[in-house]
């Protein structure tokens, strides 16, 4: 799990909230995309695309290129850059296409 | 002035598939394609490669579209090695999923026709209850049976077209795009084409432009009597392999997203999208696999069918011009094999072979009322 942030906030006395990526809890902060958030907290990959198994990340920021899937509370393939942080979010990487019933998603692997 | 031996008219399934027959014929061939303003089918197809219940009242249909069936995995090799792409070619069998006894029992009339029309050889199967569900996971309360065909199959429509095009060229064919062809003149040397300033000589023609098809013919004196329906396909996210079958409704493609689709309207030459047919499309798909009932679509389209008036393709060489021949059919999926490997051929030689006659212009009756086939 890298730690070294890609992007620095512009206000460091912000509100934080707390969610769980993968496992790990991240102090992030409050009001911020999803997205936003793992950037801001070091995450380099979030997903790994259902073609090719490559390792991807959040990246227009606004909605239109899907690199930013994961699961969100159990629900698979969701826009992290569509989605804002709240505290206790339970936060999965999208690993390859999610199943047709979401029952299947296994979390663990 | 440009020349080319053949010139076929229309880039999509249908011309790029006789194109690269004639190409491997030997011949030189040029392909004008209209643009993006002409009706797509080509990229707007659900993929299928069908078999069960084409031909209905039509036998020589049935057993074209079965001998292109049997011709598609040589035909998928010969574009695998021509153009490097893989088309994802299926051909598992497939499923008619019923939701009604009575559209049941219509599919199975059907497929008894061609059953007794074929002296027993045609192979189907119809599944209910626990039978069916054993045999397709997953299907959905609501389906009371389903027609299964060991015949049917799929491909990706979109690697196919990209295929073709790529294969074509490693045969030298030449595709120019933005080509509206505004005349065809006739010469004692063969034809002589004008789009805008352009002008274009050959000596064989084809007339393979879908739905372009009726004006191109009347600008050679025939009629070419086509119609068109309206199919809207929905696209979902991708999902793990759930449906190892084609259905006519729903599909799961080679990179897992799921078409969803087999509407059928008759707006003209409208091939937008509308609300009510898509949450009917998506109604029908969730009660025949309700794992799908939580799915997100991600893309919709609509686009118009090809459709003489029987259904059946028309492969007609020109009495009035000779060495024009028109093609004009539906199914550019399911008969692309037929096309680039028996039809290319017979065009090559200009001869006019028996298994083409049923599909001749001459078998529609003007006063026949049109009964757009499925």
């Amino acid at each position: 799990m890298p730690t070294d942030p890609l992007f620095r906030p512009l206000s460091v006395d912000a509100a934080t909230v707390q969610i769980c990526f993968d496992g790990q809890l991240l102090q992030v902060p409050a009001g911020v995309s999803l997205a936003a958030a793992l950037l801001a907290s070091g995450v380099r990959h979030s997903r790994t695309t259902p073609v090719s198994a490559s390792a991807r990340a959040p990246f227009c920021m606004m909605g239109v290129c899907f690199e930013c899937l994961v699961q969100v509370d159990g629900a698979p393939n969701c826009q992290a850059c569509l989605t804002p942080v709240r505290a206790g979010m339970q936060v999965h990487s999208q690993r390859g296409a999610r199943h047709a019933d979401p029952q299947g998603d296994d979390h663990e692997r | 002035m440009h020349s080319s031996q053949t010139i076929v008219l229309g880039a999509g399934l249908v011309g790029m598939a006789v194109a690269y027959g004639l190409a491997r014929q030997g011949h030189a061939v040029t392909v004008l394609d209209e643009g993006d303003q002409a009706f797509r089918a080509s990229r707007g197809n659900f993929g299928l490669l069908w078999v069960q219940s084409k031909g209905y009242r039509m036998l020589p249909y049935a057993q074209w579209t079965r001998r292109s069936a049997a011709l598609w995995p040589e035909f998928a090799r010969m574009l695998a090695v021509d153009s490097g792409i893989d088309v994802q070619l299926r051909q598992p069998g497939g499923f008619q999923l019923c939701l009604s006894t009575d559209e049941l029992e219509q599919e199975l009339a059907r497929l008894e026709w061609l059953r007794d029309a074929q002296q027993g050889d045609y192979p189907f199967e119809c599944l209910e209850g626990a039978q069916l569900r054993r045999r397709l996971p997953g299907v959905g309360e609501a389906v009371v049976g389903a027609c299964y065909s060991p015949l049917d199959g799929h491909v990706n429509p979109l690697k196919l077209l990209h295929a073709l095009h790529v294969a074509c060229q490693q045969w030298g064919v030449k595709v120019i795009n933005g080509c509206h062809i505004d005349a065809i003149g006739q010469h004692s040397a063969g034809f002589e084409l004008a789009a805008g300033r352009q002008r274009w000589r050959c000596e064989q023609l084809v007339l393979a432009a879908g739905l372009g098809n009726r004006e191109l013919g009347a600008q050679l004196g025939e009629t070419v009597p086509l119609g068109t329906t309206r199919g809207q396909i929905l696209v979902s996210e991708r999902l793990q392999p759930f449906l190892h079958f084609p259905t006519s409704t729903v599909r799961q493609t080679d990179e897992g997203t799921v078409q969803l689709g087999d509407s059928a309207e008759s707006v003209g030459l409208d091939d937008t999208t509308s609300v009510p047919v898509m949450a009917d499309i998506a109604r029908r798909a969730v009660q025949s696999f309700p794992c799908l009932a939580n799915v997100r679509l991600v893309r919709a389209w609509g686009a118009l069918r090809v459709l003489t008036p029987d259904g059946a393709p028309i492969y007609q060489a020109l009495s009035s011009a000779p060495g024009a021949w028109v093609v004009s059919c539906h199914s550019g999926v399911t008969l692309a094999a037929a096309h680039a490997l028996s039809l290319a051929r017979h065009i090559a030689e200009q001869s006019p072979a028996s298994v083409l006659a049923p599909f001749s212009l001459q078998r529609f009756d003007p006063q026949r009322e049109f009964n757009y086939a499925h």
